[in-house]
């Protein structure tokens, strides 16, 4: 890959604290940004999918009568696709429930089905697999619920079952609220980016990298002509080549580790050539285009007076500390950033689920061999285990799936599939918690903010305030960070700055915290809820 | 190679739309979202911030950070990445937390 050397100038650095940060080492894999749960018309698929909804649009039930569906499904990414049609080949009845109008997840986000795309496949890698996916759904009995907006999932029933709660409509305004039952749930909700902020990174025209490529992928647009790529992870390769072929001119990709991590890892990688083949397609489409690589630098500063004008680069050390006198400006109309993903645990934590450290930084659920949350009953597949990827996201929500049959009395299929499913799933998180810490965020990146960097974009909370309650105040975690200055307190409740405000305040811990709301619901769908008969002790979380 | 993304996916949509931002006409093509037909214009902001009045637009481009919020006829809130434009929809530059002109 050709590599310019965008060294010089100073950019002024100061001391960067420790406090977060990985254990460090490297490259390449399909990195989906992940399904998300979201919106609302029932969009059913095949014969047997006829899920009734009763007239005040309270409950979801299958058409053969009153029973609970056996397997409710959150998220039609790979791992939650992958899920539903394992299921109902099974014979279980199976509802998937997705924001989205249409399955595929951010991974294999499809263009609207208004803009009749006759080539999706040009946008994506590996499409044949969500093609597969998407054939076996259309044959399937799986009552397909889209633009469901899920917000929170509760045992019912004693503790035998499962409500799964969702408001409905492209943003979950409709107000229509959707109660779906089911003896198990299986937790495929995805991913979402990390972000680091750094001055200048609120100026429209820096846009996240996964949502550069989210709104490519969904809506074939792009966020400018002339649009720089930085930030850390694999995601960075694969959204440079997809704003590259869609006609953006990438000056250049900016990744803040090495990726010499990889080479570390050997073994990781050599179990694992699918990936490297990948690095290579992208590195190929990267060198037609004239993309340059810059590693160990980070972009430390926007220039522009209403959007994006330039950015100025800078080189950075093994912790991420930029080195003063080499920054350097590039010229361009937009930046997109991000610095790996985070798994999506919200509704899995809210219910008291078990995490674990990754290492990288993040909080992923701790799984058993079969998928099953520390919740019984609950599983869960693909990123909120640990990012992963599309082709690890399909073998869990596989096996998932089947533990599920298994549990519910059904035949989960031959022992043969689920052995070599199992060893998949061991040789790709082997490489995913290698690639988690080659691109694990290194302590000094707090370096390049100044006293006046925005870290809350809702609250508009800056970096000065949330430093000014660690060092006056004596705050040693994010939620006092929260509780003195509001900083992760609004819209996105701190899924965009909760990584940043925990690094800030200096606390090792990855932020976790119990959102009883993971989607704003309006006021009335919640005064039209029946009330809930309270739990035995043995199921309360 | 001059290529577009519209060429690369070989999109063949019906006839394009209007819109309008702040009584400006965009041009919308069916199923795109809001976000997607303002980005097509060039447009990157449609939002000031409740506390310093900066201007914001899209940023996570999948529904989680709500940076996008406008007001959509009439509405305020809306995640503007999310809601698909519809012929003759009017998209207001939502100022503040939106609800200015409601009166509440």
């Amino acid at each position: 890959m050709g590599m310019r050397d965008l060294a010089s100038e100073s950019a002024g650095f100061d001391n960067a604290p420790a406090g977060c940060g990985g254990d460090g080492a490297g490259p390449v894999g399909d990195v989906g940004n992940g399904a998300q749960v979201v919106p609302g018309r029932p969009d059913r698929l095949g014969s047997a999918a006829e899920a009734q909804s009763d007239p005040s649009g309270a409950e979801v039930r299958p058409a053969d009568g009153d029973e609970p569906y056996d397997l409710a499904v959150v998220g039609a990414g790979p791992a939650g696709l992958a899920g539903a049609v394992t299921g109902a080949e099974l014979g279980l009845r199976v509802a998937l429930l997705d924001l989205s109008d249409r399955i595929g997840g951010q991974f294999y986000r499809q263009p609207a089905a208004a803009l009749r795309a006759t080539h999706p496949e040009r946008l994506h890698h590996d499409w044949e697999a969500f093609a597969d996916l998407r054939r076996r759904l259309e044959a399937s009995g799986v009552a397909h619920l889209a633009g469901h907006h899920v917000w929170t999932v509760e045992r019912v029933e004693g503790g035998a079952e499962w409500a799964v709660h969702a408001v409905t409509g492209a943003d979950g305004g409709e107000e229509r609220p959707v109660r779906v039952r089911a003896r198990a749930v299986l937790l495929a909700t995805g991913a979402y980016e990390r972000q680091l902020p750094f001055p200048g990174w609120t100026l429209p025209g820096v846009v996240g990298a996964g949502g550069a490529q989210a709104m490519l992928k969904g809506g074939l647009v792009l966020p400018g002509k002339r649009v720089v790529v930085a930030g850390s992870g694999p995601l960075l390769l694969a959204v440079a080549s997809s704003l590259a072929e869609a006609g953006a001119e990438v000056p250049a990709v900016i990744e803040a580790s090495g990726y010499l991590g990889y080479a570390r890892r050997p073994r990781a990688l050599a179990a694992n050539p699918h990936k490297l083949a990948e690095a290579v397609t992208h590195g190929a489409v990267l060198l037609r285009h004239r993309v340059a690589l810059r590693t160990r630098s980070a972009v430390t500063e926007v220039h522009g007076a209403e959007r994006v004008e330039a950015v100025t680069v800078a080189r950075l050390d093994e912790q991420w500390r930029p080195l003063p006198g080499t920054g350097r400006r590039i010229a361009c109309d937009a930046l997109a950033v991000g610095h790996g993903l985070i798994p999506g645990i919200e509704l899995a934590t809210t219910l008291g689920c078990a995490t674990r450290r990754t290492p990288d930084g993040a909080r992923a659920l701790v799984l058993d061999a079969r998928q099953e949350t520390s919740v019984r009953g609950l599983w869960a597949a693909g990123e909120p285990g640990g990012i992963g990827g599309a082709q690890l996201a399909r073998t869990e929500g596989e096996l998932a799936a089947r533990a599920v049959a298994a549990r519910l009395g059904r035949n989960p299929g031959p022992g043969g599939r689920v052995r070599q499913l199992k060893s998949r799933r061991t040789r790709l998180r082997t490489f995913a918690e290698a690639m988690a810490t080659t691109h694990a965020p290194g302590p000094g990146w707090t370096g390049w903010l100044s006293d006046d960097t925005e870290v809350c974009r809702c609250e508009e909370v800056s970096a000065g305030r949330v430093r000014e309650a660690v060092q006056d105040y004596g705050a040693r975690d994010a939620r006092t960070v929260k509780l003195l200055t509001r900083a992760g307190m609004g819209w996105c409740q701190g899924r965009t700055c909760g990584a940043a405000v925990s690094c800030l305040s200096g606390d090792p811990e990855p932020p976790s915290e119990r959102r009883p709301f993971t989607t704003p619901v309006p006021l009335g769908v919640l005064a039209a809820l029946p009330p809930t008969p309270p739990l035995p002790e043995t199921h309360r979380g | 190679m001059a290529r577009t993304p519209r060429e690369l996916a070989g999109a063949r949509p019906d006839p394009a739309f209007e819109i309008t931002l702040d009584g400006r006409p965009v041009t919308a093509l069916p199923g795109q979202s809001v976000a997607a037909a303002l980005w097509a214009a060039g447009i990157l902001s449609w939002r000031t911030t409740r506390e310093g009045g900066r201007p914001r637009g899209a940023f996570c481009g999948i529904g989680q950070c709500y940076e996008c919020l406008a007001v959509i006829n009439g509405v305020p809130n809306r995640r503007a990445c999310l809601v698909p434009a519809g012929a003759g929809d009017a998209v207001t530059t939502q100022e503040g937390h939106g609800h200015a002109g409601l009166g509440v």
